[in-house]
């Protein structure tokens, strides 16, 4: 399962997509994120699984834009902390940062 | 002089629905899913695992009241209470305010459960319509949430917005859907995305003398078009489902299965045994919630909190 957590407005789609599938639940992202958006928890979007996941804090998700932009200016060329953190590879944030705030 | 008449034309009726078919005493487990949103409120019970009652009704201003209300309304006259429950779920964006909820789950997990179960597992992509969002969740053949989208910055495009505007051109919220069918040639859409000022625009276009029709078609076809810029990100796949309360809007539901080239499912239950039921596609959350309580319960995966 992909979780899109963020929002999509007039300027763009801000959303940290968690895959459900290949998160393992070490919590590694949560360490090395500097705007404390992320956490592990029980997945909300299968109740009846067991397992232990990463996903962005509630108080987060609308605001996710601003929470992330910090670590975006290098997106393309350095991956920001929490993509780079996760082995995995459960993590990844999509375009409008890119296209926003990229290193032209 | 003449008494002024007031009408309030978003109100929508609310429902609520009774299965004489089952006798509650006789159930093993009993267990409740309660859905407080954001314009409306719902509340259904299950027995054993089958539709026993649901409600449909308005939030208020105060969240564990409208829980209150919406369960009261669907055992009204049942002689069920809160005590013969099992185990209840909150689910909505007032869920964290369900009093007589055990736990929560979100509202994407419930629909997709609930659209599951109303319309059967063929069903891949549910579109929530919600008062003041929109979430596109894909799903598989149990029911179970593969991705979603959600659209929640703010209410232009959803339900409330729909209300808004009945109240603005004084027509009855339910009969903007036929009503903007009943025009010459399809106008453009309406250019804001923004209630407040797709409200302006409105005014402006009445001023201009605009035919009403021709408005509700306007604002029906631009909200379609909202809907789907989400779905598009997402993908759609057939089955495809509308829930939520604009799904009764035919106005908006028609225009978007133009613009997707998708014919959206026919609003008939799953299982033939409940072919007679009513169906409203705003119980789905709710639904979800109870059909959540009865997997965990019968899998003893929570406790009964059952007292009577």
């Amino acid at each position: 399962m992909q979780a899109f957590y963020g929002f999509k407005d007039g300027s763009g789609e801000w959303f940290v997509i968690i895959d459900a599938d290949k998160c393992n639940g070490c919590g590694k992202c949560v360490k090395v994120c500097p705007g404390y958006a992320l956490e592990v928890g029980e997945d909300e979007f299968d109740p009846l699984s067991e397992k232990h996941l990463a996903r962005v804090k509630e108080g987060e998700r609308k605001k996710i834009r601003y929470t992330c932009a910090p670590c975006q200016p290098g997106y393309g060329e350095e991956l920001p902390p929490c993509v780079a953190a996760c082995e995995p590879r459960a993590i990844s944030h999509s375009e409008a940062w890119r296209q926003s705030y990229a290193k032209k | 002089m003449a008494e002024e008449v007031k009408q309030e034309y978003w109100r929508w009726p609310e429902g609520t629905w009774v299965n004489s078919g089952i006798d509650w005493r006789k159930g093993k487990i009993i267990t409740a899913g309660v859905d407080v949103g954001s314009v409306s409120s719902q509340a259904a019970v299950l027995v054993d695992g089958d539709l026993y009652s649901f409600s449909n009704t308005r939030t208020g201003s105060d969240s564990p009241d409208s829980a209150r209300k919406a369960m009261g309304i669907a055992v009204d006259e049942t002689g069920l209470t809160v005590d013969n429950i099992d185990y209840c779920i909150g689910t909505g964006y007032g869920r964290v305010n369900v009093p007589m909820a055990q736990r929560t789950i979100t509202e994407i997990a419930c629909h997709a459960r609930g659209a599951n179960f109303m319309y059967g597992p063929e069903v891949r992509t549910v579109m929530d319509m919600g008062g003041q969002d929109c979430k596109a969740i894909n799903c598989d053949d149990k029911g179970k949430v593969l991705n979603f989208m959600m659209n929640d910055k703010c209410a232009a495009g959803t339900g409330r917005g729909m209300e808004v505007f009945a109240d603005l051109i004084r027509v009855p919220v339910w009969e903007i859907g036929p009503r903007s069918f009943q025009i010459k040639k399809e106008p453009p859409m309406i250019s804001s995305t923004c209630v407040v000022f797709a409200k302006s625009e409105v005014v402006g276009l009445l001023e201009k003398g605009v035919p009403e029709n021709d408005i509700m078609a306007a604002y029906c076809s631009a909200m379609a078009h909202r809907i789907m810029e989400l779905l598009n990100r997402l993908g759609v796949h057939e089955k495809f489902v509308i829930t939520g309360g604009i799904a009764k809007n035919e106005g908006v539901v028609k225009r978007l299965e133009k613009e997707l080239g998708i014919k959206t499912a026919g609003k008939v239950w799953y299982k033939p045994a409940y072919k007679d039921y009513p169906f409203d596609t705003q119980i789905a959350g709710a639904l979800g919630a109870a059909l959540f309580a009865e997997a965990m319960v019968s899998k003893d995966k929570v406790k009964s909190v059952r007292k009577a």
